[in-house]
């Protein structure tokens, strides 16, 4: 093995962002993908050592664990503010918070809606996969109608669960925002249009534009009882007609 | 050099010392009766004397988990608010300790509990001393008397922070909050420079090399370790009380009968002692600076010394009384008298108290 890793040979390498821990993910997970571009795109704009990252509560509560940069693990749906604390004394430096829908979209409405709306010069990498991962698989605030979760064990019902929450929509309607995007992991082309939004959302953070917000559906074949191969044909069948992928806001040109 | 003297609010004593400690961020939330700090600093525009950022938060959860990201980073950094903003706060203060980040949080204590009244009270005591958020934690918490306190215990509050990586909480009241009071001012210090904050503060997530990156968290999954991490949180509170014990005496030499009193508290103690003396009464006053660690030994040795009896006065309805008990340890009676819901007791009614709970007791 040691004999084919020449450099002659090299088509493709990890980036020295990722730390060798072995990820904490479920196996078909999302996460870990979306941890690795947002890394690669850190090296390759040449912000590894002036940059800050926030981790949320959720699966990605150990992101500091396997992301090799300055972290701050942040309280429940806190990230936002955390991360506004942060750029608010280093204006010069790059500032990212990453969290999921649970954390974003229900505990941290408040602060996700007010650090957008203020236009804090940070980076928002929002992960939703519509459920509650880390504590067992419960409803979240992004669970679809119908959708069985083990505290909407016979599907969400909007009359008395109410209706699943578009953050990324909300969020792209205020002013302090600039670029809003929603992009997805499961198929290498939606992995490289994910890795050029994130490009962009950091680009437009060192360009001084206001806040940059990256959605990624995201499967999470535990939660959803799938297999990973299942779960995300049964996002693209469920999550993305109802979260449907691309840019929301984009900057003028 | 002349001394800068100025007639201020104890609010806005908070504030002015803020930008002369070289404090680089305050993020804050308005609420009664303390909304001054971050009106005079909003006025003050502090961005042009020294550099510092004021931003007024969504919320006190908001605030306080600000001042946690900027703590973290190494960066001076303060909040301050009133009881039901405080109790908000509770989760990020718990965090902050948890992540060992130095701040300073000031709380302009109004009666409760709940919405209450926005009077002066002394009914946060517990909060702060015993740690109102979740967890084994302790919080330094000193207790201003004057707006001259205001302001130099904001100055001490960082050093006590800094020096042991923990969060410092002043403990005020309404009334210290509004007076007015000539206050003398001290020397503009300089915010740290990037390479300051590096070498002092080597933890601080300043964007690190990836050979020397740096993660700020209170999560340990593995319970030996965080017994291990717990106790070294003890092992940093026991130096505390060993060494930042606070306190003034006020004619104990002879006491017979002390008070026990900190705060607004403790200048209505002080008029007591006098007309107790008048009446022939042997009384004297210990105020507590330092809420946490509390100063028990000095409680012990004034007993030593031949104080009979003691009265806790506070604004509350009996919550340092429990530390004087402790102190005491059995040896002489330890009464509580107190006016509460934003009611402020008077010296007379402070000294026929004694005369009934102590002296007559």
């Amino acid at each position: 093995m040691q004999d084919i890793k020449k450099e002659e040979n090299l088509v493709y390498k990890t980036t020295d962002l990722m730390t060798d821990k072995a990820l904490s993910y479920c196996p078909g997970c999302g996460h870990g993908v979306i941890h690795r571009i947002t890394m690669e795109v850190l090296e390759e704009l040449g912000l590894s050592d002036t940059t800050i990252g926030v981790a949320p509560v959720g699966c990605s509560v150990l992101a500091y664990e396997f992301m090799n940069i300055d972290m701050q693990q942040a309280a429940h749906g806190r990230a936002p503010a955390v991360a506004t604390g942060i750029k608010r004394v280093w204006p010069e430096k790059t500032v990212f918070s990453y969290q999921g829908d649970g954390d974003l979209a229900a505990i941290g409405t408040a602060e996700t809606i007010h650090a957008c709306n203020r236009g804090e010069n940070i980076t928002i990498i929002f992960v939703n996969n519509g459920i509650y991962g880390m504590t067992g698989g419960q409803m979240a605030p992004t669970t679809l109608e119908g959708m069985k979760s083990s505290t909407s064990p016979y599907g969400r019902e909007l009359n008395s669960m109410g209706h699943p929450l578009k953050m990324t929509e909300l969020v792209a309607e205020l002013p302090g925002t600039s670029y809003v995007t929603r992009q997805a992991v499961h198929k290498p082309g939606n992995v490289r249009k994910t890795k050029k939004a994130i490009k962009k959302a950091f680009q437009l953070q060192m360009e001084n534009k206001g806040t940059s917000f990256v959605e990624v559906v995201s499967n999470c074949n535990s939660g959803w009882k799938m297999t990973p191969v299942k779960s995300n044909k049964w996002m693209e069948e469920n999550m993305f007609p109802f979260y449907p992928l691309g840019d929301i806001k984009t900057p003028e040109e | 050099m002349e001394q800068e003297l100025r007639l201020m609010k104890g609010n806005e004593a908070i504030a002015e010392a803020a930008i002369r400690a070289g404090v680089d961020a305050y993020y804050g939330y308005p609420i009664t009766p303390q909304s001054e700090v971050m009106e005079y600093l909003m006025a003050e525009q502090p961005e042009n004397r020294t550099g510092m950022v004021v931003l007024q938060a969504e919320s006190e959860v908001a605030s306080i988990n600000m001042v946690y990201g900027a703590a973290g980073a190494g960066k001076r950094v303060m909040t301050s608010s009133s009881s039901p903003g405080v109790s908000l706060m509770q989760e990020g203060i718990s965090y902050i300790a948890g992540a060992e980040l130095p701040c300073v949080l000031v709380n302009v204590v109004r009666g409760g509990p709940g919405l209450g009244t926005i009077q002066p009270s002394q009914a946060d005591y517990f909060q702060s001393t015993k740690g109102g958020g979740h967890g084994d934690y302790k919080m330094i918490t000193l207790a201003p008397s004057s707006v001259q306190e205001m302001y130099d215990f904001l100055i001490i509050s960082f050093d006590l922070a800094e020096k042991y990586r923990t969060p410092v909480m002043i403990l005020s009241d309404g009334a210290i909050g509004q007076m007015m009071e000539k206050v003398m001012m001290s020397e503009q210090k300089p915010r740290r420079t990037e390479k300051e904050i590096n070498k002092e503060f080597p933890w601080a997530t300043t964007g690190g090399s990836k050979e020397n990156r740096r993660v700020i968290t209170s999560l340990e999954l593995d319970p030996a370790k965080q017994e291990q991490f717990n106790l070294k949180l003890q092992k940093k509170y026991r130096e505390i009380e060993e060494k930042e014990v606070r306190f003034e005496n006020v004619e104990c030499e002879d006491a017979e009968y002390l008070l026990v009193a900190y705060g607004t508290s403790a200048r209505l103690c002080q008029q007591t002692v006098k007309l107790a003396r008048k009446k022939g009464i042997k009384l004297g006053l210990l105020r507590p600076i330092t809420l946490w660690p509390y100063p028990s030994k000095e409680i012990a040795s004034l007993i030593d010394q031949g104080v009979k009896g003691i009265l806790s006065v506070e604004m509350s309805a009996g919550q340092m009384v429990e530390d004087v008990q402790l102190a005491a340890n059995g040896r002489v009676p330890v009464k509580h008298f107190g006016r509460f819901g934003g009611m402020i007791p008077s010296p007379e009614e402070i000294l026929e108290n004694l005369e009934q709970k102590i002296i007559g007791g």
